[in-house]
């Protein structure tokens, strides 16, 4: 292809059409302006980075590898399969996809099985992305013949080495992944963009419940409304919260209860409102208002 | 003697764009990718060594590519091909096969006739590499 010397940046734009790749996330991702921003941030870089290989002043491949920190149930997976989706179209990976994996996933069980296994899994994500959860347990100081070691070794040579075929997201814990970083300097520095995960408010929770609730073709009755609010509340400042995740169980077991309720009484006509409808009820049947946790199996 | 077996052998040497292209199609298609080598060229020969397993559930060829450099960057000297496996009929059956690597010099073959009962004659093809022990048979 031959070098041009002026493009249309609106047709450029439009082209790729990551602009509603973007407006879908401002609509269904609730709060997170500084992710967001920074998603655009990288967007338009990466716009500006393919107009440049079309002009042939691009003389590297950027690095694309990314962190992404913060608490659990903030929204990390969603955004990264949505980071995906930007790559593919502005065709920085080709093909789009996610791998999501974990320390099990790379990580062997005796001497000489932790190669073939990071091998496989890094194969699988050619020409996508890989997305690894809870990165820092891939790193463990207190036992110095772990194989995590090896993982990591062959993830940063490949990092580094086709940076063109994939790209590495690598997820969790604030603190923890600063820790990490500190004792793998190799990954902070072939990491480009670190992107921060902020914790929801209130309101944003009660925003993304009633989407999840609309979703699921279900509505808060009003004093249901104003009852989760005052759960979430109190939910908040309960051990093992986790955002967005732990609004999805509470709603979960709401319905449960729901169900429960209608099916109390046999001996009537049911309306499709009464179906779709929370109560109060629901809501302040919760563990959580008489001081209980509400629920086991809430996952970290 | 250029030895011609599977797809493509017709042709001049694929180029690795031409193959990271023929892979692809197979992924696309959903087959699984194998790579095997050999120093025994005997048409017959139908067992080659494998490298590693099949590659199952890949999307895009750079992994294989990155597996057969690694392959030809130890047996650079003998004969590596790719093969792509079809599972869709219950069983895995090989819809592709073709060579991507080659020694620098193939000797080629000697045919055998051996006069038996009657005036029938059997025939034998012999590969010149094949005197050798294997893995010194090229180079």
């Amino acid at each position: 292809m031959t070098p041009v010397d002026a493009i249309d940046l609106r047709r450029e734009y439009e082209a790729v059409d990551i602009a509603s790749v973007l407006g879908q996330l401002d609509e269904e991702l609730i709060g997170l302006a500084p992710v967001k921003t920074r998603l655009r941030e990288i967007a338009s870089l990466l716009l500006v980075e393919r107009i440049r290989q079309k002009m042939a002043l691009a003389t590297t491949f950027p690095t694309l590898h990314m962190s992404f920190t913060g608490n659990p149930g903030t929204g990390k997976t969603t955004v990264a399969l949505r980071m995906a989706g930007i790559l593919h179209r502005l065709g920085f990976v080709r093909r789009g996809h996610v791998i999501s994996v974990t320390r099990d996933d790379l990580v062997g069980q005796y001497i000489g099985h932790t190669a073939p296994k990071t091998k496989e899994i890094l194969k699988k994500a050619m020409g996508g992305v890989l997305f690894i959860d809870e990165a820092y347990y891939l790193y463990r100081p207190e036992n110095e013949r772990d194989y995590g070691q090896e993982a990591i070794e062959i993830l940063l040579q490949v990092m580094e080495s086709q940076r063109e075929d994939l790209v590495v997201i690598l997820a969790g814990y604030d603190d923890r992944m600063e820790k990490f970083f500190q004792s793998n300097p190799g990954f902070r520095s072939r990491i480009a963009h670190h992107i921060d995960f902020p914790d929801y408010s209130d309101v944003e929770l009660l925003a993304i419940a009633e989407l999840m609730l609309n979703e699921q073709n279900y509505r808060f009755a009003p004093e249901a409304r104003d009852a989760f609010e005052r759960y979430i509340a109190i939910r908040k400042t309960r051990p093992l919260f986790s955002n967005a995740r732990s609004i999805r169980n509470a709603l979960d077991r709401i319905r449960l209860r729901q169900a429960n309720r209608l099916v109390s009484r046999l001996d009537r006509i049911l309306t499709s409102d009464e179906v779709m409808s929370i109560v109060a009820a629901d809501v302040l049947a919760s563990r959580v208002f008489s001081g209980g946790s509400d629920g086991a199996g809430q996952g970290p | 003697m250029r030895i011609t077996q599977g797809c493509f052998s017709f042709l001049p040497d694929l180029t690795d764009g031409q193959i990271t292209a023929q892979i692809q199609y197979c992924l696309e298609k959903g087959w699984a990718v194998n790579i095997e080598f050999t120093d025994d060229p005997h048409p017959r020969n139908t067992y080659w060594e494998m490298w590693g397993l099949p590659m199952f559930d890949l999307r895009d060829a750079a992994g294989i590519m990155k597996e057969l450099a690694d392959c030809r960057r130890v047996y650079g000297d003998r004969y590596i091909r790719i093969s792509g496996f079809d599972p869709s009929p219950g069983w895995e059956s090989v819809r592709i096969s073709f060579i991507v690597n080659r020694p620098k010099e193939e000797p080629g073959f000697r045919l055998d006739r051996q006069e038996s009962r009657g005036r029938n004659i059997r025939y034998a093809t012999h590969a010149y590499a094949a005197g050798r022990p294997e893995g010194e048979r090229y180079g």
